[in-house]
């Protein structure tokens, strides 16, 4: 029997030739990610081991990004631990402030990620790095702490769904809005311990931003990975990024999945996750009138460029709406400069938003955007759950940067074609 | 190895951010993080909960952010085991590596009630619903995991070359 392009990778890693769903085995690992809020614990655990230093200090990332500007002094400590680790160890991907992104809008832009490539990282979003063609999934502290030390991992080999996607978006619609649709249709477990695998013609039509967004959100719907067949856009991309060569396996034409699923992308429509779970999708014209207090942009799943010149485009030349304070997060300081260059901040600031410096604040309700008991939030962040983003009583609304930028305007959820036509 | 005490009684995809909401985050402190496990959808739990007690839920239990300071905060707070349908895959992971021991088993789930006293043998996976005498059968641990829970997780499993500390 055939091998999905996940147990390939695994394979390879685990020095074996094949492997079947269920397998465990031990694998090497290309990089280990940790942040100001795993990294810690993990550096605690290493410090049982009884170890000198890690595997290899090229193949360690840490980036203080989730409450970094540090928001208070016991954050400030937790990046100072992760920043005294980093220099004991010569770690070489240690990314201050100044330095620092979103680590994974990160770790593809500085080339860390290549295609073919093994990845744990301590932060469930870890999975986004299947958008290059690499199997990448999310780990604890302790995990991330052994991988330091040995530099291998332990995994049971997944079964899979696999996505065949078909045609292209409509105007407004993109990857937020497809994998929203996927997990409205599958659910928050939906595809609990397998590998989400997107192949077919459709897969053509996704830029490579639409991928980091896709497979940044697999693990929403419970998966251990989601993962992209490389192609040219993939190639292009990591030319341009990584200098290694890539590794490109495909699944084998008898691959087992354990559910096929075709998409047209050109049926997808706006779609947003009212609260409290990203499962909880309706599509834009069935919302309904849900007035909002602030709108996010940004985050790893929607900080990308193309993120903010979709947000941008709608944007341009309007105000928004007086009740709704809007904040801009490129996700990374290229991202950053490349926005001001391209004269996106000039569209933001105009319109009444707020630019801010990449971190994951606001996502997880630690700083820079927190919201008050019954306020609204749309976000183009990745998870809605009770008290995501503050106050237990407040609401988060999953969406994409067209739909966030057409709600900011409108002072409600607002479908970004009507908006462009008032 | 065994675990006996009164359960606390949870749905589904009870999430990582309401076992530990990230505010609390900017700490690794155990008992800082236990002080606040729940709160956001049980604000009763930290209050009631003793030593040994257990947790019982239903589907995808530990949903979300991969924060190992979830399964911490609940077995700081006292918990003994955790028993639910299913476990979303990071936090199983999690769980099992810092020594908190969490079973699948959902003829359990359909059977326990919250304030029931439940009794759960790990070598054999036998768990027992002591108030109304229902005994339910899960997969026991393997005897090194066992030993690694024993240690208090893997760290300490490894640090002592893969044996019982």
């Amino acid at each position: 029997m055939g091998m999905t392009m996940t147990q390939k990778i695994l394979a390879h890693h685990a020095k074996l030739e094949s492997v079947r769903a269920g397998q465990l085995i031990m694998a090497d690992l290309d990089m280990v990610l940790g942040n100001d809020i795993t990294a810690p614990v993990a550096i605690n655990e290493f410090g049982k081991f009884g170890k000198d230093t890690v595997f290899n200090k090229d193949k360690v990332a840490l980036v203080p990004d989730h409450f970094s500007p540090n928001k208070d002094i016991k954050a400030a400590e937790q990046c100072k631990a992760l920043r005294c680790f980093a220099r004991k160890h010569e770690i070489t991907n240690y990314f201050d402030v100044g330095q620092m992104g979103i680590e994974h809008a990160l770790l593809p832009e500085k080339g860390l990620v290549g295609a073919g490539d093994l990845v744990i990282g301590a932060d469930s979003h870890t999975c986004t790095y299947g958008a290059l063609g690499a199997f990448s999934t999310g780990v604890g502290s302790t995990d991330m702490a052994c991988g330091m030390a040995t530099g291998q991992a332990w995994f049971k080999v997944p079964t899979a769904i696999k996505f065949n996607i078909t045609g292209s978006f409509g105007l407004h619609v993109s990857g937020k809005d497809l994998i929203l649709h996927i997990i409205g249709m599958i659910g928050v477990d939906g595809a609990l311990y397998q590998s989400m695998e997107f192949s077919g013609e459709g897969v053509k039509n996704l830029s490579i931003d639409d991928r980091f967004t896709i497979a940044n959100m697999a693990i929403e719907a419970g998966a251990k990975n989601g993962i992209f067949p490389v192609d040219a856009i993939t190639l292009e991309y990591l030319k341009e990024h990584c200098p290694k060569d890539p590794v490109v396996y495909e699944a084998d034409s008898d691959a087992e999945y354990e559910q096929v699923i075709t998409i047209d992308l050109s049926t997808v429509k706006s779609t947003v996750s009212f609260p409290h779970l990203p499962s909880n999708t309706r599509t834009i014209d069935e919302v309904g009138e849900i007035r909002i207090d602030q709108v996010v942009i940004g985050s790893c799943t929607n900080g990308h460029i193309s993120d903010l010149r979709e947000a941008a485009a709608i944007l341009k030349g309007k105000k928004i709406a007086k009740h709704v304070r809007t904040l801009i997060f490129p996700a990374t300081q290229e991202i950053w400069k490349q926005a001001m260059h391209e004269g996106l901040f000039d569209i933001f600031i105009d319109s009444g938003c707020a630019v801010s410096t990449p971190t994951c604040g606001p996502c997880l309700g630690g700083h820079m955007g927190v919201l008050a008991e019954g306020e609204r939030a749309v976000s183009t962040t990745n998870r809605n759950f009770v008290g995501r983003m503050g106050h237990v009583k407040s609401e988060v609304y999953l969406a994409s940067p067209a739909v966030a930028a057409a709600s900011a305007i409108a002072g409600y959820i607002a479908d970004p074609a009507k908006v462009m036509e008032e | 190895m065994q675990a006996k005490g009164t359960v606390f009684r949870y749905g589904d995809n009870v999430d990582t951010d309401v076992i530990i909401p990230a505010r609390y985050l900017n700490t690794s402190n155990h008992k800082e993080l236990a002080s606040h496990c729940m709160e956001d959808i049980d604000q009763d739990f930290i209050k009631q909960v003793k030593e040994g007690d257990i947790m019982v839920a239903d589907k995808n239990f530990g949903c979300g952010s991969s924060r190992e300071h979830a399964p911490i905060a609940i077995k700081e707070s006292g918990v003994s085991c955790v028993i639910a349908r299913t476990f979303a895959r990071i936090f199983y992971r999690n769980s099992i590596n810092i020594g908190l021991p969490i079973l699948e088993c959902p003829e359990a789930c359909d059977g326990i009630k919250a304030g029931d006293v439940v009794s759960v043998d790990f070598t054999t996976g036998t768990i027992t619903n002591e108030t109304t005498g229902d005994v339910f059968h899960s997969e026991p641990f393997p005897p090194f995991m066992q030993d690694l829970i024993a240690s208090g997780g893997l760290a300490g499993y490894i640090a002592n070359g893969g044996k019982k500390v």
